[in-house]
This record gives structure tokens, C-alpha cells and sequence, in this order.
């Protein structure tokens, strides 16, 4: 049974590798604006290439 | 016949206006004005008219033309702007108030493509914000705003955004101390599982480990998330406040020390995880409060209403100069469409100004040479020259905002229930955790320090302090869905206490631009398109009026085309001479009819009648009025009485109606009917009712155009909903009675709990199972409630 100091350790570790990772999300402003893409996906990309594909079959 | 013509409407294709003539064609597409077109134009140079596939008519009308930004190189101004800089690229955060679709967000995304000067922009959709990096040594900050002016997004840089910087980074803190707090109350949880199952003698080793960790576990939530508690609490002791924070900081600190003990002692295995989890809670119920609306500005002083520069004339050289640098004597340049800084005598020019930022008036009025300006005015027509005759600190505007009336103490204006109650609460709360130590010291020590902690960490007020967030939060977003924008939660509780209403007249219960024209005379249809040709060519307000009632018509050539400011046009058209304003210009010498505002129509020196303009009240107007009995309703108006007796049927009697207000009279107005014991809402929408919204209970500002400028105030009400304002505040007592009836289910479990405490028997096992009960009992009931209460008033 003494394997559950171990395993309480390998998943406090765990977690705090988590926490860790939100609090690098909340300091580069990942949560800063949580609306916008949303809408950002719906948007399409234009292909600017294909003016290029037009240009390379003249 | 009235010579209208029923002419086909057709929209504009970039903006959605009624196109007024057929002049500004391309591409098959019609224009309403040439602004319209030319944006339509850049874009589809560069390729980007997918901007009007993703919305129809995406963009805003572009009345105005040239638009002056020499002032953004002048480098003190562009250091102060710019968020970060080095030698090669610049970050800059604007604010656009036009973003309003996927088109605008999709548009000003694409600004790479019009100059590959810029890097990338990312639009933050809900503050209206663009944030754009761009290379200065190709492109500069003058560049990337005007180009922006150009595809029709022109940013509102006023001069606060040079004075207030950096406001944010408290939320930040909060959203870490959430985080922490979440994550020591998830793994305290399952470590606490073998106390709630039991373990057995064999496992009796891991029991004390738990312990250890759990206890590990509760410092950053005591000492990191928590410690705002400790000192706010501190902070309203010290002032003789017993608030809230009181006795959560006292139920903190006991569950800590509590768990402490028994853990140390290894007497048992504390209450670590009602500890976190009431810290939790508690910080969630914190952040749902603050998370307001923060994309409207309700702090507004009169620097939001100031551009950042003026341009100057030095013999004759113009030169653009901060404001702040502006001193008497400067001559200064205003052209169409912008705002006059300072008093000024005007030496130069027509001047018509447009005082709707100071009275609400949107009707400009004409100003003779040598006349004094007040700041505030915006000019909109040609350009003027005036002299500055007082720095900016001490024009009549800025003298009317910096009033001490006017700035008087916000705090503690607003008392809440939570408020209220927490005083008793704690109160009594500590009489009955001290009696509970009384009871059982003498026979068992032991088990009265038992009940006395029992007692605190029960009776935590926890689902208290969470009801009001989550229910106000909840009818805020409910208000923010039907155009009523509240500063804060508190704002909802004040809303249920107002008996009195104060409303302004012009621009609150009149429509701002939207009057009735009414033609009070018969036309031909060749005298209509003669009419038609000479209004075409101004700008002021009546005339494109005239314009939109006779509909789209043939234009014919227009001669000798003066237009006199305050009075009206002379002009020639097909060889006719027409004469269209104020009897002054037709007759000489005139007295005019004080009931409406009259355009009065000639031609050829033949009068053929006026065009009468009414004032348009609000829709809803009889539903505010139908208000009486439950609430006093008084009208407040800077303007003289000519419509006295039309608005009787709005309001009770002559008495409530008080014209010729000054600013500083409807001040005073308000505090005289506060002084009667009434809780006063005001209605306003100009700067000139700015003090009487503050110092009312409740200000809100009308405003036909949200992101318009309008006066600071505790709430903003979009003109559309105005006939809503009866349900606004039936919810809002609606509101507040769901609070109170969250508030006796919080006071059942209370009471449930405390029956345990008194004893000294209170487990873990119950402590764990009743407060995280009581929460989200409490935050389901709000939630729901509130939503349920709103569709039954038909606000959802």
C-alpha cells in the first residue's frame, strides 16, 4: 500500500503541471478575449493563389 | 396634391441608407454619398469585397469627408498612444466604435492587405478594439488611422486615452486566486474520501498523511485566495463597518485553525475541504459580480469628449497643438465636424453649431462673428477660425464638470441589502457561537470550544454573500439584453427603490434627429424639384430632411447658392429664385411661431407655405406616463415652455414641469425632492444634465446610439427600449425579492446547521455535505428564478 505516497505525489505533480499551465495561458492573455474567435472560425480564408494558378496558365 | 412621388427606395449599398439621389454609381452598385463609394472603391481595388458577402450593407454612412490627423506625428502625443514601441515595430490599441459584425471583425482583420507596412491586427470584438502592429518606418501611426478612416473605421482617439492608462490587471488576480483555490479544493476533496468512507486500524498511517497534505493544501487558499478576506475585513473594522467580509474572514480563520489543531494534535481531520471549498465559492460569487459589461464606458468626463489636438494658426501656418498646450489668445482652426476645446470668439467663418453634446438640442444654431463659442459645440459647417479665450481647464464645460456639486463623494451611495443585512447577521452570529461557549464551558470545555467553532464555520454566510452576485448578475445580463446597459449589480437594488422619475426633455423624451416633417402647403412637381435640387446641396439637418420626405428626385443645376447660417438658403435653380428658411429670410422681419420649428418655402418671390418640424416623442412615452400613481413624474428641460401644453398629457399637472432649467438648477431640483425622502431616478442624455445625473439615486443616460458619447452616469438606456422602462423596474423588484427569498433559504440551512453546531457534534462529513448543498441550492434557485421572472415580464 505504500505505493499511494507515490501515486499522491505523481498526481499533485500532475495537476500543478496543469495549474502552472493556466497560469502561462492567464499571463500570455489567452483569456483576454474568449468572443471573438468564435466568430474568427466562421470567417474564410480567401485564396490569394489562385490569381497565381491563373497567372501560371497563360 | 402634396407632389410626392412615391419614388422606389434603394439602399445604400455599402452603408443600407436610403440613397437621396442616384449621383454615386459604381459598379452597378448605388451609393448614398460619395464617402460610401469611395470605401467601396479601396475595397475592391484591393480585393476585398467579400467584406459585403458575410452581412448586407456592413459599413457606416460617411457623411464627412476630410478628416485632419496631423496631430498623430506630433511624437509626444503618437509616445503616449502607442502601447509598446522599439526600433522597428509599434503596437497600438484602438478603439473603434463602429465594429458591430463578423463583416467589420473579418475586414479589419485583412489590414495587411491594403499596406504591407502592417504586420497584423486582431480585432477584440466585444471591447470594439483593434490592436494593430505595424513596421513605423514604413507606415505611420497617421498612416494606419487614416487608412482605417478610409475603409470607413474610423478610431475614437480622445484625450483620455492619453490621461487614464492602464486600468485592468486586478481581474487578472482574481481569475489566478480562483485557479489556485479550484485546484487545492479538487485534490483536498478526494484526499478527504477515506475520512468520509472510514479506514480501517491497518490504514489508520495513511489517515495522518492525509491529514498533513490536506492541511498543505489549505495554506494558498488561506493565505493566497482568501487573503483579501482578512484584510477588507481589517480595513471596515478599523473603520467601524461590519460588513460581509466580517464573518467570512471569521469563518476563514476558525475552519483554518480549527483544522490545524486537529491535524497537529492528530485528533481528528479538520474541515479542509469545506475551507477550500467555501474560499471557492466565495471568489467564483466575486468574479460574477465584477464580470460587468465592460464594453461601454460609463466613467465619462469631459476629456472623453475632447479630440486630442487642435489645429492652430501661426501667421497663418497651421500647426496641430495638443490640447493641453492650448492658452488664450491661440487662434484655432475647427473644421465640419469638429469639437470646439474652449471658449472662443469666433473671427472667421459661418459657424453652426451643433450643442448636442451640452444640452441635447441637436438642431445647430448659427453664430455671428465676434460671438463667444463654448466648448463643447460641435462645429458642422464649413471651417472656422476662432480665438481661444480660456484654457481648456477653465471653459464653462470643464468649469460645469469640475463643480464640487457635480464631483461630490461616490461612496457608499449605493447601500445593498447584503449590506444591510451582514451587519445583524454578524451580529447575531457571534452573540449565538458566544452562547453556545457559555453553554457547555462549565460541564465540558472541550466540547464548548467544539460548538463555538462549529457555530462560525456553519453559520459562514456563504450562500449570503453568493445570492446577490448571482442574481444580480443574472437580471443584468437580462437588462444588457434588451438595451438597458447597468454600471454595476448594485445598480438593479436602486432601481427597485426609486418612487420619483425626473425626465429631461430634449433628447430623452423627444428623439434626437428623427422629427416629423410635416408640409404645410401645395406644390406642383416641378416646384418640389425645385425645392429638391436647392436642399440637396446642404448639409444641415432640416434640409436633408426635406430632402428624405420628398423621396429621390431629379436634381436640377443649382445657381448662386448661399446659405446663410441660422436662416436658411438663396439660391437659383433652372432660372427660378428660391428662398427656403426662417421667415426672416423670406419676409425681412418675422416673428416666429413658437409651437414648432417652420421652414418656410418662396419662389420667385411667391410664398408657397412652410415645412413644419415637431418634435417626435419617444415611443413608449404613454406607458412612462401610465406610471403616475406608483412613482412622481417630473419633467426637467433646459428649453423655454413652448410645448407646455402638448406634454400635459404626459404628466399630471402644469407644476411637475419645470422649463428654463440650468444645469445647475436641475442640481439643485433633485437634491430638493431627495431632501422630501425620495429616491430619485433621472433620465438625461446632454452634459448639461450630467450633474443632475449624479446627483440623483439613479442616473441614466438615453442615448439613441450606445457608443455614442453620452453623460457618465450609473446606467445607459438605449432610446429603442425606452417604452420598456415600466417592465425595467417591475423586474427589478422582482429581483430583489428573489434575493430575499434566496437570502431565508440560506437561513433554513443555516438553521439546520446550527441545530448540529450548538450540540459541539458537527462533523466533517456534515459540514461537507451542507455548505456545498446550501450553494448551489442557492445559485440554481437564483439563476432559475431570475430567468423564469423575465419571461414572465417579457424580457427574455
Amino acid at each position: 500500500m505504500s505505493i499511494i505516497y507515490f501515486l499522491i505525489g505523481c498526481s499533485v505533480l500532475l495537476a500543478l503541471l496543469f495549474l502552472g499551465a493556466f497560469f502561462w495561458a492567464q499571463r500570455t492573455g489567452q483569456n483576454d478575449d474568449l468572443y471573438t474567435p468564435s466568430m474568427r472560425v466562421l470567417l474564410e480564408d480567401e485564396q490569394p493563389e489562385e490569381k497565381e494558378s491563373d497567372r501560371n496558365h497563360f | 396634391m402634396t407632389g410626392t412621388k412615391p419614388a422606389v427606395k434603394i439602399n445604400c449599398y455599402h452603408c443600407g441608407d436610403i440613397c437621396e439621389t442616384n449621383l454615386y454609381l459604381a459598379d452597378n452598385k448605388q451609393f448614398c454619398c460619395q464617402g460610401c463609394q469611395n470605401v467601396y472603391q479601396i475595397l475592391s481595388v484591393s480585393g476585398l469585397c467579400s467584406y459585403y458577402q458575410y452581412n448586407d450593407h456592413p459599413g457606416a454612412t460617411r457623411g464627412k469627408l476630410d478628416k485632419r490627423f496631423e496631430y498623430l506625428e506630433e511624437p509626444s502625443i503618437v509616445d503616449e498612444l502607442l502601447d509598446f514601441h522599439d526600433d522597428r515595430i509599434s503596437i497600438i490599441t484602438l478603439y473603434i466604435p463602429h465594429i458591430h459584425c463578423s463583416s467589420c471583425l473579418w475586414l479589419l482583420e485583412q489590414l495587411n492587405r491594403f499596406d504591407p507596412g502592417v504586420h497584423y491586427a486582431r480585432v477584440d470584438f466585444l471591447k470594439k478594439q483593434l490592436v494593430v502592429r505595424f513596421d513605423h518606418q514604413k507606415i505611420s501611426l497617421r498612416g494606419v488611422v487614416e487608412l482605417l478612416f478610409n475603409i470607413g473605421y474610423e478610431p475614437l482617439i480622445s484625450l483620455q486615452d492619453i490621461i487614464k492608462k492602464q486600468q485592468k490587471a486586478e481581474k487578472g488576480n482574481l481569475v489566478q486566486r480562483i485557479a489556485v483555490a479550484g485546484f487545492c479544493f479538487g485534490n483536498v476533496m478526494l484526499l478527504s474520501f477515506p475520512e468520509y468512507l472510514g479506514l480501517s486500524v491497518f490504514e489508520q498511517t495513511f489517515r495522518h498523511f492525509f491529514g498533513y497534505i490536506n492541511l498543505a493544501f489549505t495554506l494558498p487558499v488561506v493565505f493566497f485566495s482568501g487573503r483579501e478576506y482578512f484584510t477588507s475585513a481589517w480595513n471596515n473594522l478599523r473603520k467601524k463597518v461590519l460588513n460581509i467580509d466580517f464573518p467570512l474572514a471569521l469563518g476563514i480563520a476558525v475552519l483554518f485553525i480549527r483544522t490545524a489543531a486537529e491535524v497537529l494534535t492528530q485528533t481528528g481531520a479538520g474541515f479542509a475541504d469545506t475551507l477550500c471549498g467555501l474560499v471557492f465559492f466565495l471568489l467564483v460569487g466575486k468574479f460574477v459580480q465584477q464580470k460587468t459589461y465592460h464594453h461601454i464606458s460609463f466613467e465619462r468626463d469631459y476629456r472623453s469628449f475632447f479630440p486630442v489636438a487642435v489645429q492652430t494658426l501661426e501667421n497663418g501656418v497651421e500647426k496641430p497643438l495638443p490640447l493641453s498646450e492650448l492658452r488664450p489668445g491661440h487662434r484655432i482652426l475647427i473644421r465640419h465636424n469638429e469639437i470646439i476645446p474652449a471658449d472662443a470668439i469666433l473671427l472667421k467663418g459661418q459657424a453652426l453649431i451643433d450643442f448636442s453634446f451640452v444640452t441635447g438640442e441637436s438642431v445647430p444654431v448659427g453664430k455671428t462673428l465676434g460671438e463667444i463659442i463654448y466648448a463643447g459645440g460641435r462645429q458642422t459647417s464649413e471651417s472656422v477660425e476662432l480665438e481661444v479665450i480660456k484654457p481648456v481647464s477653465q471653459s464653462y464645460l470643464t468649469q460645469l464638470w469640475n463643480n464640487e456639486a457635480f464631483t461630490r463623494k461616490q461612496d457608499n451611495r449605493m447601500r445593498t441589502f447584503n449590506e444591510t443585512v451582514s451587519k445583524y447577521f454578524t451580529v447575531v452570529l457571534v452573540v449565538i457561537a458566544l452562547s453556545a461557549l457559555l453553554a457547555w464551558v462549565f460541564t465540558d470545555l472541550r466540547r464548548g470550544i467544539d460548538a463555538f467553532t462549529a457555530v462560525l464555520i456553519v453559520a459562514c454566510p456563504c450562500a449570503l454573500a453568493l445570492s446577490t452576485p448571482f442574481t444580480m448578475s443574472a437580471a443584468l445580463s437580462i437588462f444588457d439584453r434588451n438595451l438597458f446597459y447597468l454600471k454595476n449589480t448594485a445598480v438593479v437594488e436602486e432601481l427597485a427603490k426609486i418612487d420619483t422619475i425626473v425626465l429631461d426633455k430634449t433628447g430623452t423624451i423627444t428623439t434626437g434627429n428623427g422629427r416629423n416633417a410635416e408640409l404645410q402647403s401645395q406644390l406642383s412637381e416641378e416646384q418640389v424639384r425645385l425645392i429638391y435640387s436647392a436642399c440637396a446641396n446642404s448639409m444641415h439637418p432640416l434640409s436633408r430632411m426635406i430632402c428624405r420626405y420628398f423621396g429621390e428626385q431629379e436634381r436640377l443645376p443649382v445657381n448662386d447658392y448661399t446659405e446663410a447660417p441660422g436662416q436658411g438658403i438663396t439660391a437659383r435653380v433652372n432660372g427660378r429664385e428660391l428662398r427656403i428658411g426662417s421667415g426672416k429670410l423670406l419676409f425681412g422681419n418675422y416673428h416666429e411661431a413658437a409651437d414648432m420649428t417652420r421652414v418656410q418655402l418662396m419662389i420667385d418671390g411667391q410664398y408657397l407655405g412652410y415645412f413644419g418640424f415637431k418634435h417626435e416623442y419617444r415611443q413608449g412615452m404613454d406607458q412612462v406616463s401610465a406610471l403616475e400613481p406608483a412613482y412622481q413624474l417630473f419633467l426637467l428641460s433646459g428649453d423655454q415652455d413652448q410645448e407646455r401644453s402638448e406634454l400635459l398629457r404626459f404628466f399630471r399637472d402644469s407644476n411637475r414641469m419645470l422649463f428654463g432649467q440650468s444645469p445647475q438648477q436641475k442640481l439643485n431640483f433633485i437634491a430638493s425632492v431627495q431632501q422630501l425622502g425620495k429616491k430619485v431616478m433621472m433620465l438625461g442624455d446632454g452634459l448639461n444634465d450630467s450633474g443632475a445625473l449624479r446627483q440623483s439615486d439613479l442616473g441614466v443616460a438615453v442615448t439613441d446610439n450606445v457608443n455614442n458619447f453620452s453623460p457618465g452616469s450609473d446606467a445607459i438606456l438605449d432610446g429603442r427600449s425606452f417604452d420598456k422602462l415600466p417592465t425595467f423596474l417591475r423586474f427589478s423588484k422582482d429581483t430583489v425579492v428573489i434575493i430575499h427569498l434566496s437570502f431565508l433559504i440560506s437561513l433554513t440551512y443555516n438553521i439546520i446547521g446550527l441545530t448540529y453546531a450548538v450540540t459541539g457534534k458537527l462533523s466533517p462529513l456534515i459540514a461537507a455535505v451542507l455548505m456545498p448543498l446550501s450553494t448551489a441550492t442557492i445559485i440554481s434557485f437564483t439563476t432559475l428564478a431570475t430567468h423564469f421572472t423575465a419571461k414572465r415580464r417579457k424580457l427574455l
